[in-house]
């Protein structure tokens, strides 16, 4: 990737499940540095959108370019782009018959080939960074779900990723958990990680975002800062929308 | 009732090293079957759980093949059936050195293999494949996925039904009398014959089975708890 070249570009991107036409004509660039929130009602494509990013999907027309390389091409390395993309997803996926410490020495040492002692060290600097530096002999079935988050959250940035995609992460949290969480993610965007993040938390979006990317069926119907978005949608889908998530 | 037990004939005579020889043939060959069955079992469980098709296919062939047709047949297959394909000189060599152990022992292996291999896949399919989704998204290739992620957790899901499968392949070691192994089984029809004592010689075999499949799944129910998976332990009794 050059200088000033987007981290994430969809250029006319298409994906079909079966019949189901899932993204129609995305185009997209995300620069590095940025925080992106991805929002639209359910099954309007969000998590297909960004699973496409680390190749867990596959577009199938168009192409995606991640990091100055295009995941679409033949023959693509998917675990080497992989190590540079980190995700969190909803529902945390500890690994359950490993320690936290271990969920996340585990792709350093397998993959980055560390030894042990050095991914032990980084794993204990992240878990402090995530404030949860005595939980590191505890399995995730012994974790709250905002600590098991948060584990995730370490486990995927053991990696060095360049970029990280959470999707929808505090959504299958109780709400006392939930700015455990955002707080960390906020901690990160103010690192300057470049972050895609599918999330309904508007106050977060606020806060952290840089920009709001609004999907429905499978189109982005529009995007624009959270300023903007929040105080005066342009379609009429996104009125809707918001309508709907701010009356709750 | 008339009969008067004569429990002595089972260490009189040749009949104690009978039975000692056949329980240790037992043994061996239920041994050496399992760590077969086990092997096969996790290769075919884990391919028809792939997405590359032809894998799975061949998988999926194995698995309806070898269990679908009776273990006593897949016995006089490999004992009668595959020697006379093999060249003169390994036929010879063969013959010499047990062949009737190997065939029983490769019809055994290969047969609960397959069975075996739908157990580890219903174990693999009972976890989320978020969980698959999630090792991958962090670069590890799919077969580090199977091996440090899929495969310890569908092992440590799957001991209870492991447990009675390997227990089905003990006693299915009986079968290789047919093609005379000298098992158990057969060991204590031969002193039987010898001594015309059914009883006790039955008896003594039953015995012998009862307790080794006991001592297994003992030793199962002790792996089960050592390697149960912290909070996934209500299911399974307190420590030993
Ligand atoms: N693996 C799949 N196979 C078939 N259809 C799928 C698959 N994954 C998603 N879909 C469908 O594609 C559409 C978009 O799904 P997606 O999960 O991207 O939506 P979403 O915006 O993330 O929704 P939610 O807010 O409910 O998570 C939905 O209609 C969904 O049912
Ligand atoms: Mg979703």
């Amino acid at each position: 990737m050059t200088a000033g070249e987007p981290a994430i570009v969809f250029r006319d991107a298409d994906k079909w499940f079966g019949k189901l036409h899932v993204l129609r004509d995305i185009n997209l660039a995300i620069a590095a540095g940025d925080v992106v929130v991805v929002c639209g009602p359910s099954g309007s494509g969000k998590s297909t959108l960004i699973r496409c990013v680390n190749g867990l999907e596959r577009v199938q027309a168009g192409d995606v370019v991640v990091l100055g390389d295009s995941i679409t091409k033949r023959g693509v390395n998917l675990p080497a782009l992989r190590t540079r993309v980190g995700m969190v997803f909803q529902s945390f996926n500890l690994f359950p018959h490993m320690t936290a410490l271990q969920n996340i020495m585990l792709a350093p040492m397998k993959v980055r080939k560390l030894a042990r002692a050095e991914a032990e060290k980084t794993a204990r600097a992240l878990l402090e960074r995530v404030g949860l530096r005595e939980k590191a002999d505890a399995y995730p079935a012994n974790l709250s779900g905002g600590q098991q988050q948060r584990v995730a959250i370490a486990r995927a940035l053991a990696m060095q990723p360049k970029i990280m995609l959470f999707d929808e992460p505090t959504s299958a949290l109780d709400p006392e958990m939930i700015n455990e969480v955002l707080d960390v993610m906020t901690a990160l965007a103010r690192e300057g990680m470049t972050m895609m993040c599918v999330t309904h938390e508007m106050g977060f979006a606020r806060r952290v975002a840089h920009r709001v990317v609004f999907m429905d069926e499978g189109q982005v119907v529009e995007e624009g800062t959270p300023q903007d978005f929040f105080a005066a949608p342009k379609s009429d889908r996104g009125k809707q929308f918001l309508s709907k998530i701010l009356t709750h | 009732m008339n009969y008067t037990f004569k429990w002595s004939v089972l260490w009189t005579g040749e009949s104690g090293r009978w039975l000692l020889q056949g329980l240790l043939t037992t043994l061996e060959l239920s041994a050496l079957a399992w760590v077969l069955a086990v092997a096969l079992g996790i290769l075919a469980g884990a391919l028809r759980t792939v997405r590359f098709t032809p894998l799975r296919w061949a998988a999926t062939s194995y698995v309806e093949f070898f269990r679908n047709v009776p273990l006593l047949v897949w016995m006089f297959f490999w004992y009668f059936g595959v020697p006379p394909l093999l060249p003169r000189g390994i036929q010879d060599w063969l013959f010499n050195h047990g062949a009737e152990f190997w065939a029983g022992m490769l019809a055994l292996g290969v047969y609960h293999g397959a069975r075996i291999s739908e157990v580890i896949r219903s174990g693999i399919q009972s976890i989320p494949r978020t969980q698959f989704e999630a090792s991958v998204a962090m670069g590890l290739t799919t077969f580090q996925s199977y091996r440090l992620i899929i495969l310890p957790v569908a092992l440590r899901l799957i001991v209870p039904p492991a447990t009675n499968e390997s227990l089905n392949l003990l006693k299915n070691s009986s079968v290789a009398l047919t093609i005379s192994v000298a098992e158990l089984t057969f060991q204590t029809r031969q002193i039987e014959t010898y001594t015309a004592r059914a009883i006790e010689a039955l008896t003594a075999g039953t015995l012998i089975y009862l307790v080794l499949c006991l001592s297994i799944a003992t030793i199962m129910a002790k792996v089960e708890r050592r390697y149960a998976i912290p909070g996934l332990i209500a299911r399974v009794g307190p420590a030993a």
